[in-house]
């Protein structure tokens, strides 16, 4: 099949945790998970989130991401159409496996994160001599 | 609505037990039209269109994109963006736990509701969000007007 396929619209989904304290819309960013035997890459959805308003957190094996969007739109527009809302970013991860802290990587390009967590090294596996 | 009438039928034991159900299927149904006050025109990407007075804006969020990944046109007083959004390819070992973005084509006219000055239009891609600045042509802009 050589036809490339038509990106189909999806509604932008709203994250139903955490609990609000302050005013405002918060989405789930839609992200890809692949895993390796050396580490698990995740590639977040961030339009319109710079590296200084992006929180990565990873503590207890729970990975949280959150991201604030600053409105952009200057204060003297006037809404002709709105199809899409704009609001914080916020997604919670549980990661199955130990990882090395010292080793994460984060790229926040074009409004795409790369997060890069390497596994940590397992013990060696050593064989034990039985002395008689 | 024909719910309503349903369970308004005489006391059966059974429906009163049904009572709350319908209440929580009512609350789910509020949410749902609560969550439609955004009309989208169902083809990608979902644009937001703003204006002052000297401009239209017309916003995007195109994560991942590069500008020469991107085309814009304007024709009269539509603007077409098409493009093709490309994921880098991952290692073809590599277990997949979630994969929710897209790639793909996509192409969309919109129409403006004015008279443009087609050959000043300024587009900007930055962070995932496309922003083309749109002048609006001289007869369109709103003009003060003095009392002699």
């Amino acid at each position: 099949m050589t036809e490339k396929k038509e990106i189909q619209i999806k509604g932008k989904q709203e994250a139903a945790t955490p609990e609000q304290t302050r005013p405002g819309l918060v989405f789930t960013p839609a992200v890809d998970i692949f895993e390796t035997d050396t580490d698990i890459t995740l590639l977040a959805d961030l339009p319109g989130v710079t590296a200084d308003n992006l929180t990565i957190d990873l503590r207890d094996s729970v990975l949280t991401l959150s991201g604030e969007v600053k409105p952009f739109e200057n204060a003297d527009e006037q809404d002709i159409m709105i199809e899409y809302e704009v609001g914080k970013y916020y997604r919670q991860f549980t990661l199955s496996d130990i990882i090395d802290q010292d080793g994460i990587e984060a790229k926040l390009n074009d409004g795409v994160l790369r997060l890069r967590l390497p596994k940590a090294q397992k013990a060696q596996p050593r064989k034990i001599e039985i002395t008689t | 609505m024909i719910t309503r009438r349903l369970f308004d039928f005489p006391a059966w034991g059974l429906l009163n037990e049904l009572e709350p159900i319908r209440r929580q299927l009512g609350r789910i149904l509020e949410n749902i039209e609560g969550s439609h006050r955004i009309v989208g025109a169902g083809v990608f990407p979902p644009v937001n269109l703003t204006e002052d007075k000297e401009n239209f804006y017309l916003r995007a969020e195109l994560p991942g994109m590069k500008t020469e990944d991107l085309d814009i046109q304007a024709t009269g007083n539509s603007i077409s963006i098409s493009g093709e959004r490309k994921l880098p390819g991952e290692d073809a070992n590599a277990k997949v736990h979630r994969r929710e973005r897209d790639d793909g084509r996509f192409s969309r006219m919109i129409k403006l509701p004015g008279e443009i000055e087609v050959g000043k239009i300024n587009a900007t891609l930055k962070n995932g969000i496309l922003t083309v600045t749109i002048p609006k042509a001289e007869a369109e802009k709103p003009r003060q007007i003095e009392i002699k």
